[in-house]
């Protein structure tokens, strides 16, 4: 190789590294506004809570180091009520998957099958989801008061009085009326996905099943279900994870009482933060809240996976 | 065979009237009074209509001042997160580098992240810069949480561009910036309305920021103020139900003539997730 031909491939080498660099440049650029955003608010504040969570931290002052004691408390100090909040977030959970997901289903099926007024059903079926949580339960309030309320009212008109209850103020009665209306309000999102899903199989396929002497029940059942697979796992996903960060119909209905028998994971943490300035103690809740979205996703999909086998 | 297609028109009747009835509830109750809603007329039609409660909730109560912020925090947060997510989308999927799957799947981690996850922190920040109380309290996190879903749906409209277009722009002498503003940013356009109201129901609804971050009530969104508003006026209904219907309705008329948009956007958004 004579020493002009290596000049050139350097030079060309050089060329490249430039262009390259100039490239990754822009990338940069074209990145920066979401990178900053999205690190500056949702990563950075999770490495500062995985960080603080193992400090006695008032928010303000240093803060001493103290391990794991917070998340050790967490769990075996009854006061702070975090075991409470996650059976109420499981139990609202329970209820999502296995009586708001199949309601959903049904629904969506029903509508798959073409009846008349199909598409208006679906908008209506839809519409709570549009509703803000907040001016739902303000409206359940309107449902629930002991006083005024239509419930107590409707079990008076109909001779029930003795079923009559101070729904969102007794113990036995206050987190059914705050399960009720989140199931409710989502079942008409679960319901469109599933509808989606559900428009998506071929009407060949359909049809090839009926002509076989399948039942409509038969077909949604070995064909339409397997197929929406993947949308059934999304939904129970987002029931999981949705139940785990319930606030707004805690915080409008009852306010985690009575007794905080109420007290879901989010409440607590801004208990944490506004009434016992107990920051470092917040930091646990938000990474055990964090893990645990994480971990039931990953644990939903597994779940899938091995089913398909 | 007859008897189950009428079973099934009964069932969808009946969630249909679930679905409708609170509605029709918030509206009517908004336009009575006291004594009807509490006694004489509970749930028929009101037989005075009551604007006055309009009125009182709309001047008394603030709703309208928390409308507009609403509207002002919702609108800017949507604008920031879809020029953020454009962009980065043309990064990821227009200009290859081995890094653009990394990229990717670093930012879907936020479909994940609970919003929870920036309380304490951000919290923090914001009471010792002083920025609590601000419009940008919330514009920013809002912004930021829905960014993810926001270069999810756009992926979505990007690719689906030849990359021819992207190569005869550059032959033409264009650059990489000039490709994005005046090639791929006209072709995504039918992104901008999907992300746009998928992030608009949720900056709108948004309840927990803003019930934690902003304390005064010049700058309450709509829930904070409702909230607020119904402490006050816990025995008077009408006005509650007029703050209702006030925050609802402008979304619901909107539903009633882009049903399908706005179910096709939800679709886009859970689906490709």
């Amino acid at each position: 190789m004579s020493d002009n031909n290596y000049i050139v491939s350097k030079e060309i080498l050089r060329e490249r590294r430039n262009k390259n660099i100039k490239k990754h440049l822009t990338i940069f650029v074209f990145l920066l506004p979401g990178l900053a955003l999205f690190i500056s608010i949702l990563i950075a504040p999770i490495a500062v809570s995985l960080y603080r969570s193992t400090f006695d931290w008032n928010g303000f002052s240093e803060g001493t180091f103290i391990g794991i004691a917070n998340y050790v408390e967490l769990f075996t100090n009854g006061s702070i009520k975090f075991i409470t909040s996650l059976k109420n977030a499981m139990i609202i959970a329970i209820f999502s998957v296995f009586i708001q997901l199949p309601i959903s289903l049904a629904l969506a099926l029903l509508l798959g099958r073409k009846p008349k007024g199909e598409k208006v059903f679906l908008s209506i079926f839809f519409m709570p989801v549009l509703i803000s949580t907040v001016v739902i339960g303000q409206l359940w309030l309107k449902i629930y008061n002991p006083d005024y309320g239509l419930l107590n009212r409707f079990l008076d008109f109909v001779h029930l009085s003795q079923y009559k209850h101070v729904w969102v103020g007794e113990i036995g009665t206050a987190l059914g009326s705050i399960v009720v209306p989140t199931i409710w309000q989502y079942i008409g999102y679960h319901m469109l996905l599933m509808y989606a899903g559900v428009k998506g199989v071929s009407v060949d396929l359909r049809e090839a099943a009926m002509l076989d002497g399948a039942t409509k029940w038969q077909v949604d059942k070995y064909i339409v279900i397997p197929i929406i697979k993947p949308i059934l796992k999304v939904s129970v996903i987002f029931a999981v994870t949705g139940s785990l960060k319930t606030y707004d119909l805690v915080r409008i209905l009852t306010e985690g009482g009575p007794f905080q028998s109420t007290e879901v994971p989010s409440t607590l943490l801004e208990n944490m933060l506004f009434l016992r300035n107990r920051y470092g103690m917040g930091s646990t809740i938000t990474v055990m809240l964090i893990a645990l979205c994480f971990a039931f996703a990953l644990l939903i999909s597994a779940a899938f996976k091995e089913k398909d086998k | 065979m007859k008897f189950k297609k009428s079973l099934a028109y009964i069932l969808l009747g009946i969630w249909a009237l679930v679905n409708l009835f609170p509605i029709y509830f918030m509206f009517t109750f908004s336009l009575k009074s006291n004594d009807e809603i509490f006694g004489k007329n509970i749930i028929g039609i009101p037989k005075d209509w009551l604007w006055s409660n309009y009125v009182s909730a709309l001047k008394t109560g603030n709703m309208a001042l928390y409308f507009a912020n609403s509207l002002l925090v919702t609108t800017l947060a949507i604008a920031i997160s879809l020029m953020a997510a454009l962009m980065a989308t043309y990064a990821i999927t227009r200009i290859p580098s081995r890094l653009n799957k990394y990229t990717n799947a670093f930012f879907m981690l936020g479909l994940t992240i609970p919003l929870q996850a920036s309380i304490v922190p951000v919290y923090v920040v914001l009471s010792k810069l002083h920025w609590l109380n601000k419009y940008s309290t919330l514009i920013v996190p809002y912004s930021a949480f829905a960014l993810s879903m926001a270069i999810l749906i756009c992926t979505g409209f990007m690719v689906d561009i030849p990359i021819d277009l992207d190569e005869a722009a550059r032959i033409d002498g264009c650059g990489l910036f000039g490709t994005f503003f005046k090639i791929i940013l006209p072709l995504t356009k039918p992104a901008f309305s999907t992300v746009g109201i998928y992030s608009y129901l949720q900056c709108w609804n948004e309840f927990m920021f803003a019930n934690v971050f902003i304390s005064d009530s010049k700058h309450r969104t709509l829930p904070v103020g409702i909230k607020a508003l119904s402490g006050a006026y816990t025995t008077d209904w009408g006005p509650i139900g007029a703050a209702l219907v006030i925050a609802t309705f402008p979304t619901l008329i909107v539903y009633v003539f882009l049903s399908r948009k706005i179910q096709d956007s939800f679709i886009a958004g859970a689906v490709k997730g």
